[in-house]
């Protein structure tokens, strides 16, 4: 199917308008010697009809999607409020691009400033952006800025970091040439910590800012924002620096993306840092409104001067965030803390009976998700069972090659969580 | 009547959303929990949807009219693309899942790259980067990979840019640690070649081209261009802005490109979100896939699986495996078209570009008299000089009849520049009638040059003090009253 307008009559006067007597003729300045002089090598298009049942057959044939999810790792199933879905099917949010125009755009950057706004009060920061990609190049970014504010080379990364996170830094280093190292030291710009690391545990944020601040370093913490109506706020324990992933703030997993990164900061990083800000700001009668501001930061400005490359940012995707938090309020926040606390250490507890299945690290306190040991691998088969775990930890840590993730959410049920153990009795019976 | 801050709403114990009670057995918190709440609003269901509504309300969008925001490719975005992306079985899958369970997704995203290649004359493709800026470092991350790998890199640090290039090409280029050498347009809006082969030698890790350009002119002499860059020993990288305006006709493959990026929410008309989510895969020539991001989608026979182990590779550039959501409604968007309905979309995207630019023409000043591509840039310089009307006044002035302005004054190598690219979705009415709301401008300047510096006077505000603002930023709700 086509989505061009235009009739047989509208060409014929157009063309005729322009001069030319045909469409291709158009194209004539495009030299011959590379000219495409076949049709693509793709297949005729289809009806909308035809469409949707070529995708609900491959959306269907993704058997993961529909199983009960205790998966974790940097992605959550959390509960989507139904107003949320239903305002972001808005066209005005979906078809707008970037309020270069701010006296057309105020709703998105009215929406922006209150996104921003909510995350400085999640993260005890000063200043927030209007959102990076996602978590992963949030931290890539927040290491750039700390060595351009610090005026040092290197970068300290905590071994509990999302290890899918320290291979962007990785790639961003090699990128722009500074060494990541494992800890801190003299040349140290930033010494970056999750405040739970890749396994569930709890992380002692306030011994890593005196560690950081000690040598003269920023502290960037690596944070999930669904916690934090329960756990401390980043920037009440000495962070500079605070970036994460929102998927969790009420956006589908949708195989990794997209979801978006947020970064904030103290207010005396604010001109290092990446991306959009808006702020407050005034027309000529004294009304009250939003504009995209600070922009001596940004590419389309400064150019090859730019604090970063960033262009746009995940508007969408933070305003799922800013409608999600707006309907929970602190309580529903804290609640959604609190129930996936509860759930998962009863499935902890639950799954240590099952014989021969263990906690990776049974001392270490764990917030709503847990590395659990067992005598053969599991995801496979509790998948052909209707339960998704995962992911398998040997990947990344040769010492837990027979460890996988569990992550538990408010959206789990006893019952649920009763039958995810009765699978694994099953599995190793 | 402006909407004030949902903080301005809350009302302490005020909920919208509660969640079942406990079922499991209590578990006492653990130690250092939150002292105080964040201060998160506190309203009614209804509350909240009044508020977004509202705010959606002060939005100009595509669904709402003419958005020909040159450079932007703002054409319609279908809903089926939405469907799509939201059905449960993309929507809901989780990124660690085992691959045995995602075969439909792995499918899906093994033919869209399938697809990209074919469109863009490359190898292989990536879709990890999530917007058209990540693209270009991922890209550039390769070329200086590429050089690395050759023993290279240590010389090659200039990266070649044209001066009407978008700011994110230096961007990223200085942000790699290269040196950025602006490269000279020439009279006919192209690249000054006689500047590009003076500027190559051995020093030159690659040229950033945008073709057509940002001017909407296609470069006549883009073989001539690859041979000096590639002669010299560097690469060419395609920056796919404006791919819109080729799709089925030109390659960047065929015309020489080595590194491609495409802007899914451009050319294949996935929604901008007010500024993301986008996506940005990146195409490769053979010699430069084993420098691709990992991981990459393999088949074998009917089984799809993720490959990790490239030789050369520059690393992961994000977690996960790029923007899903947007590569499936991208994938949704080019089997609706197809082979026919893509060449349609780039042969009525020049159409409209062309017939616009004949009306316009007679009202601003034409910095190239030649064909353009599916976007033009017209100059308010004549305007001002006769009336004191800048492009800025003539974009705003626009606003006030309900459609959106052209980007002003970029390219920065024209003066008061407007650049105006309708899109192939717009119908002949809705480009006449934008012509006549620029006559009208045009009438108004010289008749009454004054009224068109307050506008615009019907949008709920007017002009915003953007220096003031940025003096003294104000950039979050503090608790106290924000005006």
């Amino acid at each position: 199917m086509s989505y061009i307008p235009h009739t047989e009559a509208d060409r014929r006067a157009m063309l005729k308008r322009v001069g030319v007597a045909s469409i291709d003729e158009l194209f004539d300045e495009i030299p011959a010697a590379v000219r495409l002089k076949r049709p693509l090598a793709i297949d005729l298009g289809l009806t909308q009809m035809e469409v949707e049942a070529e995708l609900n057959r491959l959306s269907a044939a993704n058997a993961a999607a529909t199983a009960t999810c205790f998966a974790g790792g940097g992605a959550y199933d959390r509960y989507i409020p139904a107003a949320e879905r239903s305002l972001l099917q808005r066209g005005e949010f979906l078809t707008a691009y970037t309020p270069y125009q701010a006296e057309t755009s105020q709703g998105t950057l009215q929406f922006t400033f209150e996104f921003q706004s909510l995350m400085c009060e999640l993260t005890g920061m000063e200043v927030a952006n209007a959102s990076m990609y996602d978590g992963s190049t949030a931290a890539a970014e927040a290491a750039a800025m700390a060595r351009a504010a610090t005026g040092r080379h290197a970068v300290a990364v905590s071994a509990g970091l999302n290890p899918e996170y320290r291979q962007v830094i990785d790639t961003y280093a090699e990128g722009l040439e500074f060494p990541v190292r494992d800890s801190v030291d003299g040349e140290t710009a930033a010494l970056i910590v999750p405040q739970v690391d890749f396994l569930g545990r709890l992380v002692d944020v306030t011994a890593a800012a005196k560690q950081a601040h000690d040598a003269g370093a920023l502290l960037v913490v690596v944070t999930d924002p669904s916690l934090l109506g329960v756990l401390e706020a980043p920037g009440h324990l000495g962070a500079d620096i605070v970036v994460g992933d929102g998927q969790t703030l009420g956006l589908p997993m949708s195989y990794g993306g997209p979801s978006f990164g947020f970064f904030a900061s103290k207010m005396d990083l604010v001109r290092r840092m990446p991306g959009r800000i808006v702020g407050i700001a005034h027309d000529h009668d004294g009304r009250r409104g939003f504009v995209l501001t600070l922009q001596a930061r940004e590419q389309h400005i400064r150019r090859a001067k730019a604090t970063s490359n960033i262009c746009t940012n995940q508007a969408y995707c933070a305003l799922a965030a800013t409608i999600y938090l707006t309907l929970l309020g602190p309580q529903g926040l804290r609640e959604v803390g609190e129930l996936s606390y509860q759930k998962a250490h009863y499935a902890a507890e639950q799954l240590s009976r099952v014989p021969g299945v263990r906690l990776a690290h049974p001392d270490a306190p764990f917030f709503c998700e847990f590395a659990m040991r067992a005598p053969k691998p599991m995801v496979a088969p509790l998948l052909e069972r209707g339960y998704l775990v995962g992911p398998d930890l040997g990947r990344w840590f040769p010492d837990l090659k027979d460890a996988f993730l569990v992550a538990v959410t408010e959206k789990r049920t006893k019952a649920e969580i009763d039958g995810l153990v009765a699978a694994v009795r099953e599995v190793l019976a | 009547m402006s909407e004030p801050l949902i903080f301005d709403r809350s009302v302490p114990g005020r909920r919208a959303v509660t969640f079942p009670a406990s079922d499991v057995p209590a578990a006492p918190l653990p130690q250092g929990t939150r002292q105080s709440p964040p201060r998160l609003p506190e309203v009614s269901e209804l509350d909240a949807v009044r508020h977004f509504t509202r705010i959606s309300e002060s939005i100009y969008a595509i669904d709402k009219g003419f958005y020909p925001l040159g450079s932007c490719t703002m054409k319609y975005n279908p809903k089926l693309n939405d469907v799509a992306a939201n059905l449960p079985g993309f929507a809901g899958l989780h990124p660690f899942s085992p691959e045995g369970g995602a075969q439909g997704a792995l499918a899906m995203l093994w033919r869209l790259e399938r697809i990209l290649c074919e469109v863009a004359g490359m190898a292989r493709f990536t879709l990890e980067p999530a917007a058209g800026a990540h693209g270009e470092l991922t890209g550039m991350l390769i070329t200086r990979a590429y050089h690395r790998h050759r023993g290279d890199d240590a010389k090659r640090r200039k990266v070649l840019i044209p001066d009407s290039a978008h700011g994110t090409n230096p961007a990223t280029a200085a942000g790699l640690g290269y040196e950025v050498v602006e490269v000279a347009s020439d009279a006919r809006g192209g690249v000054d070649v006689a500047a590009l082969r003076a500027a190559c030698d051995d020093s030159v890790a690659a040229l950033m081209l945008t073709n057509p350009n940002t001017l909407g002119l296609f470069d006549e002499h883009i073989d001539e261009i690859a041979a000096i860059v590639h002669g010299a020993g560097g690469l060419l990288y395609y920056d796919g802005a404006n791919a819109n305006a080729i799709v089925g006709r030109v390659r960047p493959g065929d015309m020489g490109f080595d590194i491609v990026h495409f802007n899914l929410h451009k050319t294949f008309s996935t929604p901008h979100g007010m500024g993301g989510p986008g996506a940005g895969p990146v195409g490769v020539v053979e010699s430069l896939v084993p420098f691709l991001p990992v991981p990459l989608i393999e088949r074998d026979r009917d089984r799809y699986h993720w490959r990790w182990d490239l030789e050369h590779s520059i690393g992961r550039v994000r977690a996960g495996y790029g923007n899903f959501g947007v590569l499936v409604r991208a994938f949704t968007y080019i089997l609706a078209n197809g082979r026919d309905g893509l060449e349609d979309i780039s042969g009525h995207a020049v159409l409209n570009a062309n017939y616009l630019l004949a009306r316009l023409g007679e009202l601003f000043d034409v910095p190239f008299d030649r064909r353009c591509m599916h976007e033009f840039v017209v100059s308010a310089k004549t305007l001002k000089a006769r009336t004191g009307v800048r492009a800025l006044d003539v974009g705003k002035a626009i606003l006030d009849r309900g459609m959106h302005a052209p980007t002003v004054y970029f390219p920065l190598v024209v003066e008061e520049a407007m650049m105006v690219e309708p899109t192939e979705t717009e119908t002949l009415e809705v480009l006449d009638a934008y012509a006549e709301a620029m006559a009208a401008i045009v009438a108004q300047a010289e008749r009454d040059p004054e009224s068109l510096h307050a506008a615009p006077t019907t949008t709920p505000v007017g002009r915003m003090d953007e220096a003031t603002a940025a003096r003294k930023p104000v950039v979050r709700w503090t608790g106290e009253a924000a005006n």
